[in-house]
């Protein structure tokens, strides 16, 4: 029993930093109807620039995480300039595969400045110790809970009370209102990318300080989309709570089937069957709107 | 209407022929073994081609159907005692009823979310193989004997150039043909508007699964050429950055068309190995990852520019040149 609440605990702190990354593609795709493959990457690239600011460059944390935020800030707004504006309208297949390679671009440029290595530093984030009843709370998955519900209020709160947020909030409803009443769409459409690579980032920085900075991060993409799925793809409220799910039920699986299976790794593929599933069963979610068409 | 209308395109078509079965008498190993990959991808193009140029249903688990038809031949050649000849048909029955099980989606969704699935069946397969260590030999691999057929051994490169490609263009013919038939029809229909074909009387559901069927069956059929050339099955020759590859190569060609298809395949085969041959001199003058990088860079670089410059591939390309040419001097009232 204990067992299972230390999983479901580790579970709960991990979904919730799967549920930052994906608030991340939930934006993106409300705002400008995109589907952001590269999601994965902003993680890959958050991790390695935690190591280069954190290690190299010796920063204290704090600095290192402005440094970082700053660098995913200028990262969102190129790729909205130079590779998503000029495809502005265009089909879906040709939005996909467009962020499609510019993952691999991501990909690619980490092979080149970090050499595709795998990058430790543990210990270097603060450290909070928790215990409750008999269930220790490691330091990592605190930190990790903390800046992640952090992240969300501070979105919340630039949604509901801010005029940007009152524009993206507006886009998401209707494009040709308004750029109607006046408000500048791109305008909306870069700052959605801005933030999508700032919680990539973050999320980056928060799993590289647990398991170190390396190429596999880039695979918290493929759960962050398991996770959007769950949610449904236009809810945020959707992406927290099928987060935390996906978290607690890969730590549990993962925990319990490994040892009986020989090889291990159901943690790896175990968001692709969650993914089939909910498509057969339920494609739009728990909490997406159900699209319907007309001819 | 005949797809070679004129005596021109009849002579063309036989010079080209004649040209490439002619390779092996005066190319290198080397140029053999590229000309063999592009065959193959070709195959594989061809299927995808036809599951998401024409039918509009995109998938990116491409190259995971292929190691189901890889490995079903594969298995039945090393365990079984099969002859090649009839292990090949088998793994692409394989990767055809594989392809039907993960087209299943394609009825209730569409875009992203069929994306997403034919990703998840590309890990899902690929996971499925390495755990089935006992058939599969799993993450270690599985030797198969060199293929036969009627008694000749296809150890030599140039053997196996030649049944590559009476493959190839037998392949191709076929795509060609099965664009003009009922089925292509309805897949074009499907791919512009799949409420409207439902509304005229189409069949989604039967017709959607038949493109994800007859696309796998390519995919399988690939997947069993490459793995009998190198007489060995490993997951490592399926990356999932293959599957995404192909769609790069359908963007490249042009989708929608067969021409295009070979085009694309055959474009970035060559970008290939370009990037084999400049990475290591890269690497030696920055550093040693730059290989690796360029790698990288360069495919995600060449498809972000067909999309923004052009969208429509170099088959469109293609057409325009043919048209200057056929209409020449008095071009310039039907190019744009």
């Amino acid at each position: 029993m204990n067992f299972f609440l230390q999983l479901v605990v580790t579970g709960f702190a991990l979904g919730m930093v799967y549920a930052l990354i994906a608030i991340g593609f939930v934006i993106i795709l409300k705002c400008s109807e995109v589907f952001n493959i590269a999601q994965g990457h902003f993680v890959l690239i958050g991790g390695y620039l935690g190591y280069t600011f954190l290690v190299p460059l010796g920063l204290p944390i704090w600095a290192a995480l402005g440094m970082a935020i700053a660098t995913a800030i200028i990262m969102g707004l190129a790729i909205e300039r130079l590779v998503l504006r000029p495809l502005l309208g265009e089909p879906v297949l040709a939005i996909i595969m467009v962020t499609i390679a510019l993952s691999t671009i991501l990909g690619g440029l980490a092979t080149l400045l970090w050499g595709a290595e795998y990058k430790a530093y543990h210990g270097l984030l603060p450290t909070i110790t928790l215990k409750i009843g008999t269930i220790s709370i490691p330091s990592e998955s605190l930190i990790g809970l903390i800046v992640s519900v952090i992240c969300v209020v501070l979105l919340m709160l630039l949604f509901r009370y801010t005029k940007i947020g009152l524009a993206m909030r507006a886009t998401a409803e209707d494009l040709a209102v308004v750029q109607s009443v006046g408000i500048k769409a791109t305008t909306v459409y870069a700052v959605s990318w801005v933030i999508a690579c700032v919680v990539g980032v973050i999320g980056g920085i928060l799993l590289g300080g647990v398991s170190g900075a390396n190429m596999e991060l880039a695979e918290v993409g493929l759960k962050a989309f398991a996770v959007v799925l769950l949610g449904g793809v236009n809810s945020i409220g959707g992406a927290i709570v099928a987060g935390i799910i996906l978290g607690m039920l890969e730590n549990v699986a993962a925990g319990y089937l490994d040892p009986l299976l020989p090889g291990g790794g159901l943690a790896k593929v175990f968001p692709f069957i969650v993914m089939i599933i909910v498509l057969i069963f339920r494609p739009y979610g728990l909490f997406g709107l159900t699209r319907i068409e007309r001819i | 209407m005949a797809i070679f209308r004129t005596r021109l395109d009849w002579g063309m078509l036989f010079t080209f022929l004649i040209f490439l079965f002619a390779c092996p008498l005066f190319s290198s190993d080397r140029i053999l073994t590229i000309l063999t990959m592009m065959g193959i991808a070709v195959i594989s193009v061809h299927g995808l081609n036809i599951l998401t140029g024409y039918c509009g249903q995109i998938s990116i688990g491409h190259a995971g159907f292929m190691a189901v038809g890889g490995y079903t031949s594969a298995i039945l050649c090393a365990k079984l005692g099969l002859p090649f000849w009839a292990a090949l048909p088998c793994g692409a029955l394989a990767a055809g009823m594989a392809g039907l099980i993960f087209g299943l989606p394609s009825l209730k969704i569409k875009g992203f979310y069929l994306i997403m699935a034919t990703i998840a069946a590309h890990f899902i397969i690929i996971w499925t193989i390495i755990q089935l260590r006992s058939i599969t030999g799993g993450p270690d691999g599985l030797s198969v004997p060199k293929p036969t057929i009627g008694g000749i051994v296809l150890s030599s490169k140039a053997n196996y150039f030649y049944l590559v490609m009476v493959i190839t263009c037998l392949a191709t013919l076929l795509a060609k043909n099965i664009v003009r038939t009922r089925a292509g029809r309805a897949f074009i229909a499907i791919r512009d508007n799949d409420l409207a074909a439902e509304v005229m009387g189409i069949s989604l559901w039967s017709y959607k699964l038949q493109a994800f069927f007859i696309g796998c069956v390519y995919a399988g059929v690939a997947g069993s050429l490459l793995i009998h050339y190198f007489s060995f099955a490993s997951t490592d020759q399926f990356p999932f950055f293959d599957s995404v590859w192909y769609l790069g190569m359908l963007i490249v060609g042009g989708m929608g068309s067969t021409t295009g298809a070979i085009f694309g395949a055959v474009a970035l085969k060559l970008l290939d190995e370009l990037v084999t041959m400049v990475g290591p001199i890269l690497s030696a003058a920055v550093a040693p990852q730059a290989a690796a990088s360029l790698a990288l860079i360069s495919h995600g670089l060449i498809i972000i520019i067909f999309l923004i410059f052009e969208p429509r591939g170099l088959h469109h390309r293609w057409e325009m040149i043919k048209a200057y040419f056929r209409l020449w001097p008095f071009s310039h009232e039907v190019l744009e």
